[in-house]
């Protein structure tokens, strides 16, 4: 009786997820393999989407840079942990502090992509300034010139991520048991032997689980492409997940598309595979 | 002396977080004077609301903005009721499955959730939910990040309680709307409050349910203002500042929620 309760509580749930999240990736898995449409019939055709797509200039430019993405790991990461450890104190105003960092997070993207917009323009702020600091001649395009402007999108996703792992080093480090330091103190440990030999290694867990994510998020972006540059210019700025999202929905080509997250669904899951096997905490 | 520098740090880093949104707010308030003018203006000139009307006028905000309390009214309620439904037997039952219906809803977390869109507006179609809002609320109502935090309140309620309702003959279910649910109400409020700001900032997958304009949400429609007014900067700006206003308001009175709901996670 008990058990039949137990089910019947996690039904709707389950019922959800397998409908909304889980049929989606067996089905799409499939569908990548064959040339389905809504108005006609289908066909299996084998490797052919993959094959496409490996041939086509814009996805292999997208996996490219969804692989350059994870250059911003280590920034987002330190940049977080970083700022945790400034905000982790009872000076007056902190919270105020805080809730700055915090609140690119709780922006919607098309809202992100038009203030970006402004801010990247060749007349707009961030070229002021750095005209004004004398760090360049002439404005930059920094949205229109085909290097620059993937390393402003990852700009603009490390600066909506950075608040969200910040409050997750955060949480952990205010769970650091107060008497460790104390006991540190008392022995004669400094600040910084303080952070590398108790904060860091109880921080452990919190890292590994934020680095995951933040490498998984790297090579799933394509939000930020979408609002900012549309892949452009010259298809500089394409992602892996960008080509799908762009081949399903702008070209309702949708084998391609699924066969393009296919292959970066693979590479989500073998580097998450890898990561969780070498980070994983030691003590326990 | 550290502390000055501590502050003047924290001030340069705020700085580049909030600057964007400043900038935002200056162009919508001002109404003289070319936007991108060298050098910029970083402070209103002849400020006025001229722009945030002109914003009703132009699109049928009103309609944007009660579809957007629609749609994240009944996620909030749908997803607080399912997942702590889900959440309650997981962490206080035990029955053959448990494990593996726990592992299957980790394993959400991998998954390339990003693109299930593609599938989803397949199903969506078949169940002929395209242009209504169950469609766009559905997909969104279960997810795992929610079942574990809630799982996690579940756990940390004395079993005490459930074993004092159990002998006087409560079912399983007094027991969860009852006792449970109310003893774990911080909780609900915070995964309530990080859903209603997700569902509200909630772009593409509406984007792609709902095909007539005046039944977008906030978020779709905002962009749809950058279709139709090119040319009008300050209009757009005005847009955006009154679509983030209302997570911006919610996000800066429930904070501690915002940084419970990251404690729980860290567990």
């Amino acid at each position: 009786m008990r058990k039949l309760t137990a089910w019947l509580f996690l039904a709707p749930a389950l019922i959800l997820l397998a409908i909304f999240s889980f049929w989606p990736v067996a089905f799409g898995s499939l569908l990548a393999f064959t040339d389905y449409s809504l108005i006609r019939e289908t066909h299996w055709v084998g490797l052919d989407n993959f094959r496409y797509i490996f041939d086509n200039e814009m996805f292999v430019t997208g996996l490219k840079n969804s692989l350059l993405f994870l250059l911003m790991v280590p920034f987002v990461q330190i940049g977080a942990l970083s700022l945790a450890v400034l905000v982790n104190n009872q000076l007056p105003g902190i919270r105020y502090f805080r809730a700055a960092f915090y609140v690119p997070v709780v922006t919607t993207v098309s809202v992100v992509g038009i203030m970006w917009g402004f801010m990247f323009h060749e007349q707009g702020a961030l070229n002021y300034v750095l005209r004004a600091c004398h760090l360049v001649g002439a404005p930059v395009g920094w949205l229109s010139n085909d290097t620059l402007a993937l390393f402003a999108i990852m700009f603009v996703t490390l600066w909506r991520g950075l608040g969200w792992y910040m409050v997750m080093y955060l949480a952990a480090l205010q769970a650091v048991p107060a008497d460790m330091q104390e006991a540190a103190i008392l022995d004669g440990a400094n600040r910084w032997q303080r952070f590398w030999k108790i904060t860091v290694p109880m921080l452990r867990p919190t890292i590994m689980i934020c680095s995951v994510l933040s490498v998984l998020a790297a090579l799933k972006a394509y939000q930020e492409v979408d609002v900012l540059t549309q892949g452009g210019p010259m298809n500089s700025t394409f992602t892996g997940l960008y080509y799908a999202y762009d081949q399903g929905l702008k070209h309702l080509k949708l084998p391609r598309a699924l066969a393009a997250s296919f292959i970066v669904s693979l590479f989500c899951i073998g580097i998450a595979l890898v990561c969780l096997r070498y980070l994983k905490p030691k003590h326990r | 002396m550290k502390t000055i520098a501590h502050y003047l740090l924290l001030c340069a880093i705020a700085l580049v977080c909030v600057f964007p949104f400043w900038w935002t707010l200056v162009t919508a308030l001002s109404t003289e004077g070319n936007i991108f003018a060298f050098p910029p203006t970083f402070w209103p000139k002849a400020p006025s609301l001229d722009n945030f009307i002109e914003v009703f006028r132009a699109i049928p905000m009103w309609s944007f903005f009660r579809n957007s309390v629609f749609i994240a009214a009944c996620t909030v309620f749908w997803k607080l009721l399912l997942c702590s439904a889900a959440a309650y037997p997981l962490a206080r039952m035990q029955f053959k499955g448990r494990k593996l219906i726990f592992g299957l809803i980790l394993a959400t977390l991998v998954l390339p959730s990003e693109v299930n869109f593609l599938v989803n507006f397949i199903t969506v179609t078949k169940l002929s939910l395209v242009d209504t809002y169950a469609g766009v609320i559905l997909p969104n109502v279960v997810n795992a990040v929610s079942i574990l935090l809630l799982k996690q309140a579940f756990e940390e309620v004395p079993q005490d309680l459930i074993d004092a309702a159990r002998v006087d003959g409560a079912s399983e279910w007094i027991i969860f709307s009852k006792i449970m649910l109310p003893l774990i109400a911080p909780w609900l409020a915070t995964v309530g409050i990080l859903t209603a700001v997700e569902a509200w900032n909630e772009y593409i997958w509406p984007s792609i349910v709902m095909s007539k304009p005046d039944e977008f949400p906030l978020s779709v429609g905002v962009l749809y203002l950058r279709g139709t007014f090119g040319s009008s900067t300050r209009v757009i700006a005005a847009g955006t500042v009154l679509t983030i206003l209302p997570t911006l308001a919610a996000f800066l009175f429930t904070q501690r929620f915002f940084m419970r709901g990251m404690d729980g996670a860290v567990k």
